[in-house]
């Protein structure tokens, strides 16, 4: 019985402790990406039909237009088009289409949506509630880039990738950030994957809150990565001699815009396999953004 | 306090009246609680058997080659804790069996699977060989059986998902787990695998459920009121959380089946379909929400048109095909010999072949069904013994030709005497176009043929085959009644 006792108050006291530390986390994470509230930009996609042209423009082709390698530089395989085939809101919901047909000349279509020249802004809380597609050579993603990239070209303006996800890895998504000396493969970058589901079976929240010398990314609520300028200074030592002075810059800090895409193929999720299941569609329910 | 007091006996006396109301109708709450009271533990094997019955493993039937040897634990390897089943497969030519195989099954009444989305399992073989795996069967009904029979063994441990198809119908489920490995795909070199952490798990990252029937595809058939079809090709697949598309040979039962025009034909739940009437229905299914992939239309006239039924005394009559008289035994219906494209007539079961429909008089009546036919025989020799038809004259057959006739066509039938002695003799006799259209009503070609117009055919004491040769100029018959008689 002593034992027993002595036991239960050992367990206690760990209890305690964990209490403790659980509700010291659970504080941190609901502060911080709960900080932001006030509502400054909102797509509801309530209206059937095309997006709202005051908030989307497109992104047309296979990047060549935009003075990119074909394949937007990524070896990404689809043609981008702005058509309802590609791209339209029906059911309260923006739908983005990948489609396996000849077209111009690719092999593949679907869209690209941008709030650039829109809707940029610094800092702030950017989140969308989104349901993914799946199949091997499918990469969505939900992304801001530097409204800057034309006078100083990537990395440089910077890119926050608020969500990343390959459809051969239906549990799995990723942010990160890429800038001078940490971008493309050497990013700042972590992933985060969901227990007991998938992200193509229903709707997921996902999200950056983005200060001054930070960005938190979060799932549904789940605070997973915290960048800063430290992180992208010790990401970026290590590159190789000649790199830029700048080298490991924090190049977070001027307006950026949003971008909502499907890719089909490219140098991350690799080619559609046989099993790959076309037509394939990305539905968002909303896009928010917060001060 | 008193008004309290009141309360309380008030309730206890309503208590008492629902405890007896209750009591009352304890037939029908019981009858409907039933499923709830069936333990829905998800463990199978951890270190030691959970929940299984006492022989732990009930192995495929011996007799059939089973090798009941090679099923033990193993105290040194684990995936997790230290005990895992070993399986040792052995050798083709092992005298004890060349393969090994068999299930697990609930002590009890059975489990509640609803719960659960799929079995895992970890696993890891001496070598990378293909096994199989499952649950559902329990050797009763295995109306709920599931196999995945393509796990690629890694030679580390590695972790397997079969998915539910529809766990809600996992009620009472008493087929744990079933496996079965031979060495085909190891070249005939016996492996050994282990399996630990057995159970049936709720993952949630599952996803995509693509169900089928008829393997996916869309058939188009003729049906006949009065006659059955089973629902065939029964599948399931899912998106694992690897991104792999994993698909599971599922049980008919876990599909809800659905016939367009029910006055046409019925589906039952185990996915037998009925034709009771005239006309064109469709038949699909789902599992679950989801649809299935593949689906059957049936176009009934009414019912089957039966060739006429013999009437010949059977002390006067050898049959080799007939539900009017004893046969004797054939070796096959079919012999699926080199360069012969015909399908249909497969065994040697004469009330198990192609079609089945019941006479108008009662009783049912077997039909083969040849199709893409070149050439085929009825075969009596090698496994069973040489027909002696030295007493009889003639040949009976029916034949029903089931598509436009044409000028060059033809049937050939021959008869082959010896096969398989190396001492033959052979006779053909042609039917030409004109002889393929003299029908009956029901299409019916009724043929009485001497036995000696098949010139050549010479030793009737041991027939060795009977051969339909159309050499694909006709190609979908249907054959009954094939019979010698003495007149």
């Amino acid at each position: 019985m002593k034992y027993i006792k002595s036991f239960n108050k050992i367990k206690l006291v760990l209890l305690f402790m964990v209490a403790l530390l659980i509700s010291a986390c659970n504080t941190d994470e609901t502060q911080e990406v709960t900080q932001l509230n006030n509502l400054v930009m909102q797509d509801e996609f309530d209206i059937d039909g095309t997006p709202d042209s005051s908030m989307w423009t497109y992104d047309i082709g296979d990047g060549t237009a935009q003075g990119l390698p074909a394949g937007w530089g990524n070896n990404e395989l689809q043609y981008y088009t702005d058509r309802p085939e590609n791209v339209t809101v029906e059911n309260g919901l923006l739908v983005l289409t990948a489609r396996e047909e000849a077209f111009e000349s690719s092999n593949y279509t679907s869209a690209r949506l941008t709030t650039q020249g829109l809707f940029e802004q610094q800092y702030g809380r950017f989140e969308a509630r989104i349901r993914l597609p799946y199949g091997k050579g499918i990469w969505p993603a939900f992304w801001l880039l530097g409204n800057d990239c034309d006078q100083n070209p990537w990395p440089q303006c910077g890119e926050i990738d608020v969500m990343e996800y390959v459809g051969n890895r239906p549990t799995v998504v990723f942010g990160s950030a890429h800038g001078p000396g940490y971008n493309a493969g050497d990013a700042l970058t972590k992933e985060y994957e969901i227990e007991n589901d998938r992200f193509d079976t229903g709707f997921h929240v996902f999200g950056i809150e983005w200060g001054p010398n930070y960005i938190n990314y979060y799932v549904d609520g789940d605070l997973y990565q915290t960048l800063t300028p430290q992180d992208a200074a010790e990401e970026a030592i290590g590159v190789e001699e000649g790199a830029p002075q700048n080298t490991g810059e924090w190049v977070f800090n001027r307006p950026f815009y949003i971008i909502i895409n499907m890719a089909v193929g490219g140098s991350l999720p690799g080619a559609p396999n046989a099993e790959t299941v076309f037509p394939q569609r990305m539905y968002v329910d909303y896009v928010r953004v917060y001060n | 306090m008193k008004t309290m007091k009141l309360i309380k006996l008030n309730n206890t006396f309503l208590l008492g009246l629902i405890l007896i109301l209750t009591y009352g109708c304890e037939r029908d709450i019981s009858d409907d609680a039933v499923p709830a009271t069936f333990p829905t533990i998800g463990d199978i094997f951890t270190d030691t058997p959970i929940g299984l019955t006492e022989e732990f493993f009930n192995s495929f039937d011996p007799a059939a080659g089973a090798n009941v040897n090679g099923f033990g634990t193993d105290n040194g390897e684990a995936f997790e804790g230290s005990i895992s089943i070993r399986i040792d497969v052995p050798a083709p030519n092992d005298p004890d069996g060349g393969f090994i195989g068999g299930i697990f099954e609930d002590a009890g009444a059975g489990r509640n699977l609803t719960q659960y989305d799929a079995l895992t399992f970890w696993a890891k073989g001496s070598t990378t060989g293909i096994v199989e795996a499952g649950f559902g069967t329990d050797f009763v009904e295995d109306k709920y059986a599931v196999s995945f029979p393509n796990v690629q063994l890694s030679t580390d441990w590695k972790k397997y998902i079969i998915p539910i198809p529809d766990p809600s119908k996992l009620l009472q489920e008493k087929g744990m787990f079933l496996f079965a490995a031979g060495t085909q795909s190891t070249n005939g070199f016996g492996f050994t695998f282990w399996i630990d952490e057995l159970r049936f798990e709720t993952l949630g990252t599952l996803g995509q459920e693509v169900p089928q029937i008829f393997s996916g595809a869309s058939l188009v058939q003729e049906a006949f009121v009065g006659s059955t079809i089973q629902v065939s090709g029964t599948s399931y697949t899912v998106n694992l959380p690897t991104g792999i598309n994993q698909t599971v040979n599922a049980a008919p039962s876990y599909f809800d089946f659905s016939s367009s025009n029910e006055s046409v034909a019925t589906v039952s739940e185990s996915g037998e379909i009925t034709v009771i009437g005239v006309g064109t229905t469709t038949i699909t299914a789902s599992v679950g929400a989801n649809l299935a992939e593949g689906s059957l239309e049936l176009t009934s006239n009414g019912p089957f048109p039966s060739a006429p039924i013999p009437t010949r005394d059977p002390a006067n009559v050898v049959s080799l095909f007939s539900d009017a008289y004893t046969n004797v035994p054939v070796r096959h219906y079919n012999g699926f010999f080199q360069f012969a494209t015909t399908q249909g007539g497969a065994g040697a079961d004469p009330n198990n072949v192609d079609l089945q429909v019941p006479l108008p008089g009662g009783g049912l009546d077997n039909i083969i069904n040849y199709t893409m036919l070149n050439f085929v025989s009825i075969g009596t020799y090698e496994t069973v013994s040489l027909v002696d038809i030295s007493a009889m004259s003639h040949l009976h057959v029916d034949i029903n030709i089931r598509e436009a006739i044409d000028g060059g066509d033809f049937i050939r039938l021959s008869l082959e005497s010896g096969t398989g002695t190396g001492s033959t003799t052979s006779g053909d006799f042609i039917l030409n176009s004109t002889a393929l259209g003299n029908t009956d009503e029901n299409g019916w070609l009724s043929l009485d043929i001497p036995i000696s117009n098949f010139s050549g055919f010479s030793d009737l004491a041991n027939l060795g085959q009977l051969f339909f040769v159309s050499d694909a100029t006709i190609s979908d018959i249907w054959v009954d009644n094939v019979y010698f008689y003495n007149e």
